[in-house]
């Protein structure tokens, strides 16, 4: 497609004796980011100027981001709550009271030695006792009795972690076979139970965020759209005098990233604030628990990734309002 | 400069606002455009600015055919050419430099460039000392002479005016078109529309006159 380049004029008398020359491309690139970094100031200076309204617009954003960047967030810490416990599906396998420490050792030689099984850890009744005075706080408790109540415990961990279910039902149940054993318990099914269901949180507040994300998008649309029709005249005029499409769009663009960005960061002020809020609370319920589990805010990647988002969505809001509303305005 | 091959323009609705117009403005000439309101002078001045486009025959600005500009080729055309309007068109919210200022901003100019071609502008319609005032506080004089000095601020070879005297007194409006007359004397190409007949009667340069969308008289501007 052959674009007919509009003539330079080359005007008579001595207008024109200083007209500038054609740049090259280097100074082309520089006064395109020149040119950007004007509009880019400009546009943020315009929000400035009537700061209750944008006040109003970024908060409004800022809300709809928090709510799903905070709702992940939360789940983050539930689920580095639930790997320190989930190293895989283990079996505790309770030996007969009977049983002694070697035949104990023994057993778990001979366990070792199943295919189905990765590893067996033996846990000696002594140390179980230890074990357990250490973690339960009933350590006095345990002084009062003449003898130790525990058995000794084996932990298998089976050879396939991520076996199907029947595979180590299949197990357990021979596990309970053997003459030794007293009892072999699946341990932290309810772990993956936990898991799956954080999983379906997670899809949950997916949904909600993406809903809040369009949310954002038509907010940012409207906004800019109100924007296009105050500055209508200025519009008609830029167009008048020789302002592209390019040009004028320019500083709706901006605006809108700049209300993306700076909602989001006021949306990660929102969601720090509210885990400044929930630290204290979580300090003590950890406690109680004897874990030694911190709130941790939300991660530099995944306030960057709030960031970029709210970038990504405030411009694309305002292509959205651009692309409808400008080209209606022409000069007449 | 300007070349008209037999133009007619009819608005939706079957209004034909010009019909086969003919004349060539010859670069660098100034002359003037009248009639009675309706007559077609507009409309005239918006086919060449490319605000219309034409139903019928070419125009033809600098030998470049306007039907062959598309969409995008528009804003470049314009910036080759200096308007200056009735009601001035000017923003309210930015200061007299600022609105000078546009055309340069929109061509990328430096912030160094900028400054001394909007001060030259201000100063060659005498406003340079009003360079940080809001158009409102302005007169109306004045606010048009701001107009001007946009329209020249990227000295185009071409100006065009539609009434740029319609809302003054007499006074006012004569220097308004000497202004107009020294930007022609410096080799600019200079088109304005008006219906004051006194005073441009005055100025002997050519008189175009339309009549109900033809030219019923070029004064001296040859017909195509």
């Amino acid at each position: 497609m052959k674009r007919r380049q509009p003539q330079r004029v080359a005007p008579t008398g001595g207008q024109g004796a200083t007209r500038r020359q054609r740049p090259g491309i280097g100074q082309g690139l520089r006064n395109y980011g020149r040119i950007h970094a004007q509009v880019l100031v400009s546009s943020l200076g315009r929000l400035y100027r009537a700061p209750f309204s944008s006040l109003m617009t970024i908060a409004v954003i800022a809300i709809a981001l928090s709510l799903p960047s905070g709702l992940l967030a939360l789940l983050d810490n539930l689920q580095r709550l639930n790997e320190g416990w989930d190293s895989g599906t283990s079996i505790s396998l309770f030996l007969k009271e009977a049983a002694t420490d070697a035949q104990a050792d023994r057993l778990a030689d001979e366990l070792r030695g199943w295919p189905r099984i990765h590893s067996a850890t033996v846990l000696h009744r002594d140390q179980a006792l230890a074990e357990f005075r250490e973690l339960s706080g009933f350590g006095e408790a345990l002084e009062a009795l003449d003898e130790n109540p525990l058995p000794s415990v084996l932990v298998i961990q089976p050879a396939a972690p991520t076996a199907p279910d029947q595979a180590i039902e299949s197990l357990v149940d021979d596990l309970n076979r053997l003459p030794l054993v007293e009892m072999a318990q699946l341990d932290l099914q309810w772990v993956k139970r936990l898991g799956a269901l954080m999983e379906i949180g997670r899809r949950g507040i997916l949904v909600v965020g993406a809903l809040l994300a369009l949310a954002v998008l038509l907010i940012v649309g409207n906004t800019i759209r109100l924007d296009i029709q105050n500055r209508r005249e200025e519009i008609e005029v830029t167009k008048l005098i020789g302002g592209t499409d390019a040009f004028i769009r320019r500083p709706f663009l901006y605006t809108g990233l700049w209300y993306g960005l700076l909602g989001a960061a006021l949306a990660w002020a929102l969601v720090a604030g509210g885990f400044y809020l929930l630290d204290a609370p979580a300090r003590q319920l950890a406690g109680l628990y004897n874990s030694g589990f911190l709130l941790a805010a939300p991660s530099l990647q995944a306030t960057g990734l709030l960031l970029l988002a709210g970038i990504a969505l405030g411009l694309a809001g305002s292509w959205l309002a651009v692309g409808r509303h400008l080209s209606d305005i022409e000069p007449s | 400069m300007i070349r008209f091959d037999n133009v007619s323009k009819r608005y939706p609705g079957g209004f034909e606002a010009l019909s086969g117009l003919n004349f060539h403005l010859p670069r660098g000439q100034m002359a003037f455009l009248t009639g009675h309101s309706g007559a077609g002078k507009s409309t005239l001045l918006k086919l060449v600015a490319l605000i219309e486009r034409a139903d019928k025959g070419q125009i033809f600005i600098d030998d470049q055919n306007l039907a062959r500009v598309r969409k995008r080729g528009i804003p470049h055309l314009r910036r080759r050419i200096g308007m200056i309007f009735q009601n001035h068109r000017l923003l309210f919210d930015r200061t007299v430099f600022d609105n000078v200022a546009l055309p340069l901003v929109i061509s990328g100019y430096s912030t160094d460039e900028l400054g001394r071609r909007v001060r030259a502008a201000l100063d060659k319609v005498g406003l340079l000392s009003k360079e940080r005032a809001y158009p409102v506080t302005l007169s109306g004089g004045e606010q048009q002479r701001v107009g001007i000095a946009r329209a020249v601020v990227n000295k185009p070879a071409l100006l065009l005016a539609d009434e740029p005297t319609g809302n003054l007194d007499p006074d006012l409006s004569q220097e308004i078109m000497q202004l107009f007359s020294q930007f022609n004397q410096v080799g600019v190409t200079v088109l304005i529309a008006s219906h004051d007949l006194d005073l441009i009667s005055h100025m002997h340069y050519p008189i175009l006159r339309l009549k109900q969308g033809r030219l019923i008289e070029t004064g001296g501007i040859p017909a195509t």
